[in-house]
């Protein structure tokens, strides 16, 4: 529990899913959703494009039922290095999205799909969805895609 | 029309409970209260609210707030989107007469016939402590307003 007033939105930090560079004074934070189809349209444009991202959850329990576990899932694949190849697969086809197909794209991307198991369902992962969320929310993001600016210390 | 200002004593009301009892005036004294107002039940925006809503439930309870979400639905249609949304806010259905508490609350969008998207904080005394009226019935108030209202509250 905590402080859900008012805050702007974090600066970019060096646990950031940072696509481009840091210092790009066009990057942009987009708060999304892996089961939002136009968090996914918004995804590939700005990679399509060549864009500074940062990537933070937006991930919403009522919102799709595989929200939360698909944010959990990228978390997961971020502590094997592959964030944002699991971003990719995750946006390029979200018609498959059920945990023997999240067990199929670690495979693919060469992931240890034991340790992702275990990591996709830790307190640790869990903490750090909430994190993004909760910080969304004191920023005032109302939908996803968010695509915004970085506050700037 | 111009949403109940902070300081006002909260005018007699009734709403409709979902299991069709009524909330009244008097469901708000002993405990703060926060009555979000939305247009209408299954439209696209009063479903990004109430979703982001839910998910600061334990932090308004933490605060000792109690939230609710009022529209001119019918009970039935409020029941039905609550469940198709997957949220636990409880519905308040100001049906019949069409919009009266809201009216009273100056959370009434005449134009088009329809609760308008507005917020009101009641304190344990039964005083409005805080309240936010959309600039447009489309604008969705993050839920940090909420808790910016409660800290201002709080503060006072």
């Amino acid at each position: 529990m905590g402080d859900l007033t008012s805050a702007p939105i974090p600066g970019v930090r060096s646990d950031d899913h940072l696509r481009g560079q840091a210092g790009d004074p066009e990057l942009v934070v987009m708060y999304a959703d892996f089961s939002c189809p136009r968090c996914a349209v918004a995804a590939i444009a700005l990679r399509d494009a060549g864009s500074s991202v940062v990537f933070r959850h937006f991930a919403l329990k009522a919102r799709h039922p595989r929200a939360v576990p698909l944010a959990h899932a990228a978390e997961a694949a971020a502590l094997q290095g592959a964030f944002w190849p699991l971003h990719d697969s995750l946006f390029a086809d979200q018609g498959h999205i059920d945990d023997p197909h999240l067990w199929a794209r670690c495979d693919q991307l060469g992931l240890d799909v034991d340790r992702f198991e275990a990591d996709r369902r830790s307190e640790a992962v869990a903490t750090r969805v909430t994190r993004d969320l909760r910080e969304g929310m004191r920023a005032g993001v109302t939908g996803t895609p968010a695509v915004l600016r970085p506050s700037v210390d | 029309m111009a949403i109940i200002a902070p300081g006002t004593a909260v005018p007699d009301f009734v709403l409709k409970r979902e299991d069709g009892g009524d909330f009244t005036q008097d469901d708000l004294q002993g405990k703060t209260t926060v009555l979000v107002f939305y247009p209408f039940a299954f439209s696209p925006v009063c479903t990004d609210q109430l979703q982001i809503y839910e998910e600061a439930l334990p932090e308004l309870t933490e605060q000792g707030a109690t939230l609710y979400a009022v529209s001119t639905d019918a009970t039935p249609a409020q029941t039905a989107f609550r469940e198709k949304l997957g949220v636990s806010i409880e519905q308040l259905s100001d049906f019949e007469p069409k919009g009266a508490a809201s009216k009273l609350f100056g959370a009434y969008f005449e134009p088009a016939g329809m609760t308008n998207r507005a917020l009101v904080i009641v304190g344990p005394d039964g005083t409005v402590a805080w309240s936010h009226l959309a600039d447009s019935p489309g604008d969705l108030p993050g839920v940090n307003l909420i808790f910016d209202g409660l800290a201002s509250v709080s503060a006072a």
